[in-house]
C-alpha cells in the first residue's frame, strides 16, 4: 500500500526561473495580485527571512537590497508549467489527483509489486526536472496524510535526492515524533490550540490518542486524521473529474475605488468570468453572490464589507442571466463613503447543464437558442476578438496594480524566451 | 479497368423490381470513393512536436546559426527529452544566458555557430554551462 505526493519545490519562483538562467542562486519572491503580499519564495528569499504571506511593502526595501527579484504574479505561465507536470506525471502512474496547481497525489499501489518505489519516484523527478525545468520533491507513505509528513522529512532532514519513503513503523513513528502537531495536515490555528491545552504536541501523541476518544472529544474529520497517522487509509485519490461546487472570481483593486458607478462594471467584468468558468464546466447555476470590501490594512479608515446572495429561480449558465443577477445583488450592499479595496462573485447551487427544471414562474419558451449564442460568444473570445457585454469595463478588466510581470513564454507568440 | 463478361440479360425474363443500380444509382446518393480513405488535415502541431510536456518555443537572434537554416527572429522548436548528442543543434545556457549553437563534443567540447564569421565557443573553466534542449525544427516566417 503506497501513495505518493508530489509538490513542486518553491513553484512560482521556480518557474521564473525556468527561463532566466541568470537567477540561479538568486533570491526570488513572487507576489500576489496588485503586488500585494508575498505569495512565493525560492530558497534563498526564505533564507533571507521573507515570511509567506507578508506585506510586500514591509520587506521591499531590505529584499531588494540584498540584491533580490521580485516578479508580480504570472498565473498564465504557471498554470502552463504546472498542466506540463501534471501531464508527465499522468505518464507515469494509472491515477494521479491534481490537489492544486503545484501538488498531485499519486496512486502507486499497483506498482509496489513490479518496482522499487523509492528509485521509481527518483528516476521520475528527474524526468520531470529535466522535461520542464521545475524541481519536484515525492513523499511515498501508505495514506496521503502521511505523504505530506514524508514530504516535510525532505526539508527537514536535508534529503539530497528529494525522495523520501515512510514505510515501516518505526520510520512513521520516529517522523511523526518529529511532527509539531500544527504541521499535520488537516490541523488548523484553532485545533493546534485545542490540542495543546490537551498537552499534544506532536503528530506522535496524536496518533497515539484512541480514534474513538478524538471522534467523541472532537470531531469525525480528526478523527479520520489519527487513524491516517496510524497508517489506515480513510481518504483515496479521488478522480479529478468530480464537479466543482462553486465558482469565485474576485480580486483586490490597485486603487481604492469609491462610487458604485465605478464598481457595477469591475463586477460585471467578474460575472462575465465567472459564467465563462461555469459553461467550461458544463455547468448551471442558481446562486449569485456578491461581496464587497474595504481593506482591512488601513486602519485609520472605516471599515465595512457587504455581501448578497440572489436565489435564481431557473438554473442558468447565461452571462446575461448572471449579469442582471450580480446588478440585483451589488446595488442594495454598495453604501457610500468607504474606500473599496476587494470584490467579488461566487456562483453556487449547481446543476447539470443537460437537466433544466424550469421555474413556474418564468416563460418557459425561451428562446432555445441561448446556449448557442453563449457558445459563439466563447469562441469569439477564445480568439483575438473579443465580445463585451454592455455592463462591462472594456479598459480595465480590474483596477490592478502589477508591473513586474514576466512574460508569457509558454502561451504567447510575442512573449517566447529569446537565444542569441 | 478489367470487366469480366457474366452473359447476356434480357428484358424479358427480367423481374418487375430490377433497378439498373449502374446507372441511375451511381449520380443520387452512392457514397463518395474518398469516404475510405479520408485523412485528418496535416496538423504541424503533430508533425513539429513530439512530447508537448517537454517543448518549448524559443526565438532565435541574430545571425550565427545561418547554415543551418536558422535566420534572425526564426522561432526554434527545443525539446527538452531529448537527449543531445555530437553535432545536435542545442540550446543552452552559458553564464546566465540562452544561445543556440551545434555542439560538439569531440576533440574537444565547444559550442559551433554555423557562421564562418563566427568563433567557436569554448567551455572555461568556472564558466557555466548547461544544455536546455535539442534543437528539432526551426520556423521561419517570410
Amino acid at each position: 500500500m503506497a501513495l505518493a505526493l508530489v509538490d513542486c519545490d518553491s513553484f512560482y519562483a521556480s518557474c521564473e526561473r525556468v527561463f532566466r538562467p541568470d537567477l540561479k542562486n538568486i533570491p526570488i519572491v513572487v507576489l500576489s495580485n496588485n503586488d500585494g503580499c508575498v505569495i512565493a519564495r525560492s530558497a534563498e528569499a526564505k533564507k533571507l527571512g521573507i515570511g509567506m504571506g507578508v506585506p510586500w511593502f514591509k520587506v521591499k526595501k531590505s529584499f531588494l537590497a540584498q540584491g533580490g527579484v521580485v516578479f508580480s504574479s504570472n498565473f498564465t505561465f504557471y498554470g502552463d508549467m504546472s498542466s506540463r507536470v501534471m501531464n508527465i506525471l499522468e505518464g507515469f502512474v494509472p491515477r494521479i489527483e491534481i490537489y492544486s496547481i503545484d501538488e498531485a497525489f499519486l496512486d502507486l499501489d499497483t506498482l509496489e509489486k513490479n518496482y522499487d518505489l523509492y528509485d521509481f519516484s527518483c528516476h521520475m523527478r528527474g524526468l520531470i526536472k529535466q522535461w520542464t525545468g521545475v524541481p519536484v520533491r515525492v513523499g511515498i507513505a501508505p495514506t496521503k496524510t502521511l505523504t505530506k509528513i514524508a514530504i516535510n522529512e525532505v526539508k527537514r532532514l536535508n534529503i539530497p535526492t528529494k525522495v523520501h519513503r515512510l514505510s515501516t513503523q518505526n520510520q512513521i513513528r520516529h517522523a511523526l515524533a518529529n511532527t509539531p502537531v500544527n504541521e499535520v495536515w488537516g490541523v488548523g490555528r484553532k485545533l493546534t490550540e485545542h490540542l495543546n491545552k490537551a498537552k499534544i504536541t506532536n503528530a506522535l501523541q496524536l496518533a497515539d490518542i484512541d480514534p474513538q476518544r478524538i471522534k467523541r472529544n472532537f470531531s469525525v474529520v480528526l478523527e479520520r486524521t489519527v487513524r491516517e497517522l496510524r497508517g489506515q487509509r480513510c481518504l483515496n485519490i479521488e478522480d479529478n473529474m468530480s464537479a466543482k461546487k462553486q465558482i469565485v472570481v474576485s480580486r483586490s483593486f490597485g486603487t481604492r475605488v469609491l462610487d458604485l458607478e465605478t464598481l457595477k462594471p469591475i463586477v460585471s467584468n467578474f460575472a462575465t468570468r465567472a459564467s465563462e468558468k461555469l459553461r467550461n464546466e458544463k455547468q448551471k447555476c442558481s446562486q449569485v453572490t456578491v461581496f464587497i470590501r474595504t481593506s482591512p490594512f488601513s486602519d485609520h479608515k472605516p471599515q465595512y464589507s457587504g455581501h448578497k446572495t440572489i436565489e435564481l429561480f431557473t438554473p442558468t449558465n447565461d452571462t446575461r442571466d448572471i449579469l442582471s443577477a450580480a446588478k440585483r445583488a451589488l446595488v442594495p450592499i454598495f453604501k457610500p463613503g468607504y474606500d473599496y479595496a476587494k470584490a467579488g462573485i461566487l456562483l453556487g447551487r449547481f446543476s447539470n447543464e443537460s437537466s433544466k427544471q424550469y421555474s413556474l414562474f418564468k416563460d418557459p419558451n425561451e428562446p432555445k437558442d441561448n446556449a448557442k449564442f453563449m457558445e459563439y460568444i466563447d469562441r469569439l473570445n477564445n480568439h483575438e476578438t473579443q465580445i463585451y457585454f454592455a455592463s462591462q469595463n472594456t479598459t480595465q478588466w480590474s483596477p490592478m496594480k502589477q508591473n513586474m510581470t514576466s512574460p508569457r513564454y509558454t502561451t504567447n507568440w510575442y512573449e517566447l524566451p529569446i537565444t542569441n | 479497368m478489367k470487366v469480366n463478361y457474366i452473359g447476356k440479360i434480357s428484358e424479358e425474363n427480367l423481374p418487375a423490381i430490377f433497378v439498373p443500380y449502374f446507372l441511375e444509382s451511381v449520380h443520387a446518393g452512392f457514397p463518395s470513393p474518398a469516404s475510405d480513405y479520408i485523412e485528418s488535415p496535416i496538423d504541424l502541431n503533430k508533425h513539429l512536436i513530439k512530447n508537448g510536456a517537454a517543448t518549448f518555443l524559443v526565438r532565435a537572434q541574430g545571425q550565427s546559426m545561418i547554415g543551418s537554416g536558422i535566420t534572425d527572429q526564426a522561432v526554434l522548436v527545443v525539446d527538452r527529452s531529448i537527449k543531445p548528442k555530437h553535432d545536435s543543434i542545442v540550446v543552452a545556457s552559458l553564464d546566465g544566458e540562452f544561445v543556440c549553437k551545434r555542439l560538439k563534443l569531440k576533440p574537444k567540447m565547444c559550442l559551433m555557430p554555423d557562421n564562418p564569421e563566427y568563433p567557436p565557443i569554448f567551455i572555461n573553466h568556472g564558466q557555466e554551462l548547461e544544455i536546455v534542449g535539442t534543437v528539432t525544427a526551426a520556423i521561419n516566417k517570410f
